[in-house]
């Protein structure tokens, strides 16, 4: 019999396939890596040393790691009403400026533990306004979310140029970013690593998420509306409106990555701090099966690679920055675009019962 | 006659899963003649097309085409073979001129323009001999539906195809348009071409066929010469004598009104009118069952009344509460007075695929405080509710936390019957309640939707299946083409003349 693309037993599905994939991705990287004249094995063990060799070490790549949560659980809450976000980049973006003008504008009269909270709810608030105009725009006006939100990448990133070069700029300074927060407005981080409280927050996103999708009723007409916008038409739900909730939620927590960075790393506003964290959410929520634990297990190896790819780097002059790039592709490719790749094999492997 | 026939078909059988759609059909159809293939809906007349076009594969039986012997893989063969389909729902490009459409799959050398420029020379030879005239550069969102069907005719004979299937072509048609449809199949024939009409209206098959077949129930029940017969004839075997199911149920004392719906009208995007200017009452403890060829707007009537659709003008009260028809539909704002709806397609619209049981049994119902004591879904009590349905309704495997899309069609039909019926509604609207479920299941729908009338729930029935209409109801209304045309006491009425009003000829 010919394999069927038939459902796989869960347990196949949620690790096996994932964990097939990551291997497949390695052993690619490693036939790159020996043209390039580097021994693989040696290649390998320098990522993993730099990734979780040294507390040091654990500590960025958790950092990493709370970034690639907060986009990873951005695209899947979008994903699981229908929506594609890719403008997670921008929205990470504007929830930067969010939170960075909040403090700004309180840093020096408020304490922080009643700072914090108001600048991750600032954060929260234009990272969503950010995504509630694709949102808008798609369901009052059918411009297709993919193309809008990926606009808004640019439009994002224009307009953080000009704020920092025009507005925002330190009084005096020759560099495009705002003056230094006061301490009320950082986080307490790990000493001698870029680890925050941020990943506290990450991971109550992940309860929330999870408490969110499957335990609300809104959770639930957003899924209805995912998987069958016809039947939550039926069921009374506003599409619209879920759309826009939907989004808006989704642009919240992409806003978040402006919190660990801003607040937790730099301590001031500056350029281009979302660094490709937006974009690389899809990988980590397609790999995380748009699953809160799988998004957290995905973030923690994009982290992992992150923080070990740059160690790597670091070590072998053969090996370049562009080539550690390289190695997140193929594992991006391998676990996002060919996932499927191996289900043919695995489903013949593996008959299901019934 | 000494040339062999144009089609040949012999004991063709098709089955899908238990249903023979298709049984032992044999026929035999002239070459240069009009034939109609007339029946019900779910008769097998488009399964019977499809097979010969090379959709389908029958399990059993031969083809041939001009007397040989012929294999249908796929339509490419069909195609080699020359025979194009003209398919109800129009296949073309609407960003796309006319020519661009024509020639597309059959554009010829690497140069669209060479191509482009022969195709022009052909199709205004074949506009011109069949009276098919079209606007080659308009673009194809800008014709008329009369016009796109000219293209998709076009298209076809392009293809130079000599035998014709158009499936149901007048469905979207005005009569006007319609009328000279038929003047293009007259000059069709007269060319040689045959050309196989599969529709419902006795009108058309009257007024446009050589010879018609009449389809019953997967089988082949009667072929006439056109002129010896006659609609009256045409429409008693197509409905043919089915014995009544036999449903205990007590007459009944209608009660107080509960749903008057005035001068509906809906119009689609085209201008088509989909309701035109419809009445309709529903009162309390009486089942009233709509009876009709599909299409002939019971689907939108039901998405009208049920708030999932908002009507072009008239005006709708439910339960003494009157709604405003220019808002958008509001289907939850319905539940909450008292409004159920089994839609007609509930594994479209009545259900999520990859939803558990559980939470398939309270969609539409998710807001609802027994359902959300606080700020959570209550999902043990979501679940018990699913088990309690399941159990009331015989769902099998009773499993609430197996997934919508793993219960057999016939399961999950009846949980979405289900979870509407157990919601105790004040009006219940039932789309075809058993399509796709078994005969067991036939009699216990039947009798739960009784019982709801008992309790004194109005319940209104929009069915294709004419006996159910006529066993379960207590009130019968025809519709035809966006309007009641008539109603009938279900007690003692002639199905023949049911049929006629269904087909549209004269109440």
């Amino acid at each position: 019999m010919r394999p069927t693309r038939g459902p796989l037993p869960r347990w196949a599905e949620i690790l096996l396939l994932p964990l097939i994939n990551i291997a497949l991705a390695f052993l690619v990287v490693g036939i790159i890596v020996r043209i390039i004249g580097v021994d693989p094995f040696h290649a390998l063990d320098r990522l993993v040393l730099g990734a979780v060799g040294s507390p040091e070490s654990i500590g960025y790549t958790l950092y990493y790691a709370t970034n690639f949560i907060f986009t990873g659980l951005a695209v899947a809450v979008a994903f699981h009403g229908g929506l594609f976000n890719i403008g997670g980049e921008g929205q990470a973006y504007i929830g930067g400026l969010g939170c960075g003008l909040a403090i700004l504008a309180f840093d020096r009269y408020l304490p922080g533990w009643l700072m914090a909270p108001i600048a991750i709810a600032a954060a929260a608030l234009f990272g969503a306004a950010w995504a509630a105009v694709p949102a808008w725009l798609q369901a009052w006006r059918g411009s297709h979310i993919v193309i809008t939100t990926i606009m808004f990448n640019f439009v994002a990133s224009a307009l953080m140029v000009y704020l920092l070069v025009n507005v925002l700029i330190a009084p005096g300074s020759m560099t495009p970013q705002s003056r230094d927060f006061a301490p009320s407005g950082e986080l307490p981080a790990l000493q001698g690593s870029a680890l925050n409280l941020s990943i506290l927050l990450a991971l109550a996103c992940c309860v929330l998420v999870w408490l969110f999708l499957w335990h609300t009723r809104w959770g639930y007409a957003l899924r209805a509306m995912g998987h069958n916008p016809e039947a939550a038409h039926y069921a009374g739900t506003d599409l619209k409106r879920m759309t826009l909730l939907g989004m808006c939620l989704s642009g919240a927590l992409a806003g978040f990555v402006g919190v660990n960075e801003l607040m937790g790393v730099h301590h001031r506003i500056v350029l281009d701090f979302p660094a490709g964290y937006g974009f690389a959410g899809i990988a980590v929520a397609l790999m995380g099966r748009n699953h809160p634990l799988g998004v957290v297990f995905a973030a923690l190896l994009f982290g992992a690679l992150q923080q070990g790819g740059a160690e790597l780097a670091f070590d072998e002059p053969a090996i370049t920055r562009e080539m550690v790039v390289v190695i997140q592709g193929l594992v991006i490719l391998f676990s996002g675009a060919l996932e499927h790749l191996p289900r043919p094999w695995l489903a013949v492997l593996l008959p299901r019962r019934g | 006659m000494t040339a062999p026939p144009a089609i040949e078909l012999s004991s063709i059988e098709k089955s899908f899963g238990t249903v023979r759609a298709v049984r032992g059909v044999s026929l035999r159809i002239e070459a240069g003649t009009i034939a109609g293939i007339i029946g019900e809906n779910g008769a097998g007349k488009s399964t019977l097309m499809s097979i010969l076009f090379g959709l389908y594969h029958a399990d059993n039986g031969e083809i041939r085409i001009g007397g040989v012997p012929v294999r249908m893989e796929s339509p490419h063969d069909a195609i080699a073979h020359g025979i194009g389909m003209v398919h109800q729902h129009f296949m073309l490009i609407d960003s796309f001129t006319v020519l661009e459409n024509l020639v597309l799959g059959v554009e010829g050398g690497f140069l669209l323009s060479d191509g482009m420029a022969k195709a022009r020379a052909e199709v205004e030879r074949l506009s011109g001999e069949y009276g098919l005239s079209v606007n080659l550069d308009a673009r194809v969102s800008d014709l008329s539906v009369g016009e796109q069907q000219r293209v998709e005719i076009l298209k076809v004979l392009l293809r130079g195809a000599r035998i014709l299937i158009l499936d149901e072509p007048s469905a979207v048609l005005t009569p006007q348009e319609t009328d000279r449809l038929f003047l293009v199949l007259a000059a069709l024939r007269e060319r040689g071409v045959t050309v196989i009409l599969i529709t419902h209206k006795l009108r058309e098959i009257m007024a446009a066929t050589d010879r018609v077949f009449v389809m019953r129930q997967g089988e082949l029940v009667a072929e006439r010469r056109t002129v010896e017969t006659d609609p009256h004839e045409l429409a008693e075997l197509m409905v043919g004598r089915k014995v009544r199911l036999q449903i205990d149920k007590t007459p009944t004392h209608a009660g107080s009104v509960v749903l008057r719906a005035e001068h509906l009208r809906l119009v689609d995007g085209r201008g088509v009118p989909l309701l035109d200017d419809l009445d309709l009452e529903l009162r309390a403890r009486e089942i009233v069952a709509i009876a009709g060829v599909s299409g002939n707007g019971q689907t939108e009537l039901l998405q009208v009344l049920a708030g999932m659709r908002a009507p072009t003008s008239g005006s709708l009260t439910v339960c003494d509460r009157t709604f405003d028809i220019r808002r958008p539909g509001d289907p939850a704002g319905r539940r909450a007075i008292g409004l159920a709806h089994v839609p007609e397609d509930r594994l479209r619209q009545g259900l999520v695929a990859p939803f558990q049981a559980a939470e398939t049994s309270i969609l539409g119902y998710q807001d609802e405080p027994r359902f959300n004591p606080r700020y959570f879904l209550d999902r043990p009590t979501i679940g018990r509710h699913c088990r309690d349905l399941m159990e009331r309704f015989d769902v099998r495997p009773r499993l609430p936390r197996l997934r919508s899309s793993q219960f057999s069609g016939g399961n999950q039909q009846k949980l979405v019957l289900a979870r509407e019926m157990a919601q105790e509604p004040k009006v219940l609207l039932v789309g075809q309640p058993t399509r796709g479920v078994d005969i067991g299941a036939i009699e216990f729908i039947h009798r739960e939707l009784v019982k709801a009338r008992d309790r004194g729930c109005a319940v209104l029935v929009v069915s294709v299946e004419l006996d159910e209409v006529l066993s379960l109801a207590d009130r019968v209304l025809v519709m035809f083409a966006g309007r009641i045309v008539g109603e009938v006491e279900p007690a003692g009425t002639d199905e023949r003349r049911l049929g006629l009003m269904m087909a549209g000829a004269g109440a």
